[in-house]
């Protein structure tokens, strides 16, 4: 996989980046200060639309000359119409979702395709910390405690196969990903995924 | 010391009222109404300079009871007079920036500011026109500013910005003249007012019209109703403060006293304050334009337009790219507001961007120094250049 243009942004964007194909309509759920946003306008001359619940992101994000709704995720994608998007980008949030087949659903209706990654809680350190020291796991995917943190669901990439089976959604691409949070650094894992991959990025269409 | 020099820096410096004049006999503007109105004067000024292919343009539209002085400073004011309303927000390097941009704003139809309004005088008689005047829309406020626009030769505006009923002239444009604007920028506005915002309204203009001096809106040259608008200013200053603003302004404070007076004098530091706003508010504005302007505002919905317009509708392919700015703390056009119009324009496939800015002083907030929305303002216009 060819990264060489896209040093600056963290490592799980740039995959998810270079899946993307030029000139498309993306929209990014919770996109944060926009650099993968402002990275696809640059270098794909891809469409973009962000949506962020963070009153200052969002406000950074539109002083940059991106496109970004500030509001709830869930309730901002409900207004669009039926695949307005070629590209609806759920990334690392999926974790912190409420209802997560209801959004997932709403996703599938308004993009062709939905990528999604989350942090990978089957990984090998989190099995041993559970296993070995009998605490809840923490580590650099997944730093808070159990009472802090925003993260109200742990998903596997095993899990998630068979929640898209479960659905009806086609697993158009599966990249497991090994990469610290906010590293521009990191690898792809194809051996073993489920239990060496910290992230999995998927990319999903609604099986027809 | 020089104004021309101690403002340089910040400020679009010395600018000068304008007067543009049209539908002259037996040439009319066709009014909303129905009715055939003429001639129109419009007072307007322009801050920086239009590009050579006139592609840098930008209309600011003014609330309420604004004026065409937008920003910078007139000749013969006098010392420490205040700059224009929105000196904050655009001159050399601010938010609508004079440097790249070129900045018309026009005082609208129906105002008290030098365009045609009811205080003006009917040529047909010679005295003013009173409840002659025909009722004004915001549309026609709109297509007075096109008509300008026109002799100025801008066919395409690079961007129409405003706040309040500022915004809903910006809206009026993207529906009405879509292929003339590439970016919009409605800060605090509604796409129709609510039954809350009708009411305000209403009770101002009872006041002007409780007003024995309002005489049907004939006082020019005698009395004039200047109680009934001193109360429709206090009522409306107060849609545009919030619950937040007013106790951390005034609280139950008493103004120049240690107790109550037992009497109807102002003990409370509030009432002082509005009625202050309401003695300014008089030396400035004609009670007949509040009425007109206020009526406009009542009557202004572009709901099924607005539904009907965009991509999704196929009336036309270039989107617009919006920007739709609220503030948390505006009770007169509070968020939910906005966010009808953010769905609308989602809806219709537009180009939308939207973010609600945190503010305890109410509706006015858009009016108020704040980097925050100039940064949002100057990063949106740029990235679209």
């Amino acid at each position: 996989m060819v990264l060489s243009d896209s040093e600056k942004i963290r490592f799980d964007l740039q995959i998810i980046g270079s899946t993307i194909e030029p000139e498309s309509r993306v929209l990014d759920l919770g996109c944060g200060n926009g650099d993968l946003l402002a990275w696809l306008e640059t270098h794909k001359g891809v469409q973009c639309t962000g949506i962020e619940q963070d009153k200052e992101k969002a406000a950074h994000c539109i002083a940059r000359g991106l496109s970004v709704l500030q509001g709830d995720l869930s309730e901002e994608v409900e207004d669009y119409p039926t695949c307005s998007f070629d590209y609806v980008i759920l990334s690392q949030t999926l974790q912190q979702v409420y209802e997560p087949a209801q959004l997932l659903k709403s996703l599938s209706r308004i993009g062709r395709k939905v990528i999604v990654s989350f942090p990978n809680f089957s990984h090998y350190t989190i099995r041993l910390q559970l296993l070995l020291a009998g605490g809840a796991p923490k580590n650099d995917q997944l730093p808070y405690s159990w009472y802090d943190s925003p993260n109200i669901r742990v998903i596997t990439l095993k899990d998630f196969r068979k929640f898209s089976r479960d659905v009806g959604y086609t697993i158009v691409k599966e990249i497991a990903i090994n990469t610290n949070p906010a590293s521009n650094e990191g690898h792809v894992v194809h051996f073993l995924a489920n239990l060496r991959a910290t992230y999995g990025i998927y990319i999903i269409e609604k099986y027809i | 010391m020089n104004r021309e020099t101690s403002h340089s820096h910040s400020s679009v410096g010395i600018v000068e009222k304008q007067y543009y004049t049209f539908a002259h006999h037996p040439e009319t503007l066709r009014l909303e109404c129905g009715a055939e109105f003429g001639p129109v004067t419009i007072a307007y000024e322009t801050c920086g300079t239009l590009a050579e292919d006139k592609g840098n343009a930008i209309l600011v539209a003014h609330a309420f009871s604004g004026d065409s002085h937008v920003a910078g400073y007139y000749r013969d004011d006098i010392e420490d007079e205040k700059p224009g309303w929105w000196d904050s927000m655009v001159g050399p390097g601010k938010g609508i920036d004079t440097d790249k941009y070129f900045v018309i704003c026009a005082n609208i139809i129906g105002s008290c500011m030098g365009s045609t309004g009811p205080g003006s005088p009917n040529p047909e008689t010679d005295n003013p026109y009173g409840l002659d005047f025909p009722m004004v829309t915001i549309g026609d406020m709109v297509n007075a500013q096109k008509a300008l626009l026109d002799s100025l030769g801008i066919e395409r505006l690079h961007a129409v910005v405003g706040g309040s009923i500022g915004g809903m002239q910006v809206l009026q444009w993207c529906v009405r003249f879509p292929e003339m604007v590439r970016c919009a920028i409605p800060i605090a506005t509604t796409m129709r007012h609510s039954a809350l915002a009708i009411a305000f309204n209403e009770i101002a203009r009872q006041s002007i019209m409780a007003d024995p001096n309002w005489n049907n809106g004939n006082y020019y040259g005698g009395s004039r109703p200047d109680m009934g608008l001193a109360v429709a200013r206090m009522v409306g200053h107060v849609t545009y403060l919030s619950d937040e603003a007013m106790r951390r302004k005034f609280g139950r404070r008493l103004q120049d006293k240690e107790t109550f007076s037992f009497g109807f004098d102002a003990d409370f530091q509030v009432e002082s304050y509005l009625r202050h706003q309401g003695i300014k508010f008089v030396n400035r504005f004609d009670a007949n334009s509040l009425l007109y302007i206020t009526k406009a505002a009542d009557y202004f919905d572009v709901v099924e337009s607005m539904n009907k317009s965009g991509p999704a509708n196929n009336t036309r392919q270039d989107k617009i790219k919006y920007l739709i700015v609220s503030y948390t703390s505006d009770w007169l056009y509070p968020t939910y507001q906005a966010k009808e119009l953010v769905r609308t324009l989602k809806r219709t496939g537009q180009d939308v961007s939207f973010c609600e800015i945190e503010a305890d002083c109410g509706h006015d907030a858009f009016l108020i120094p704040d980097d925050r929305l100039s940064k949002l303002i100057g990063g949106f216009l740029n990235g679209t250049v």
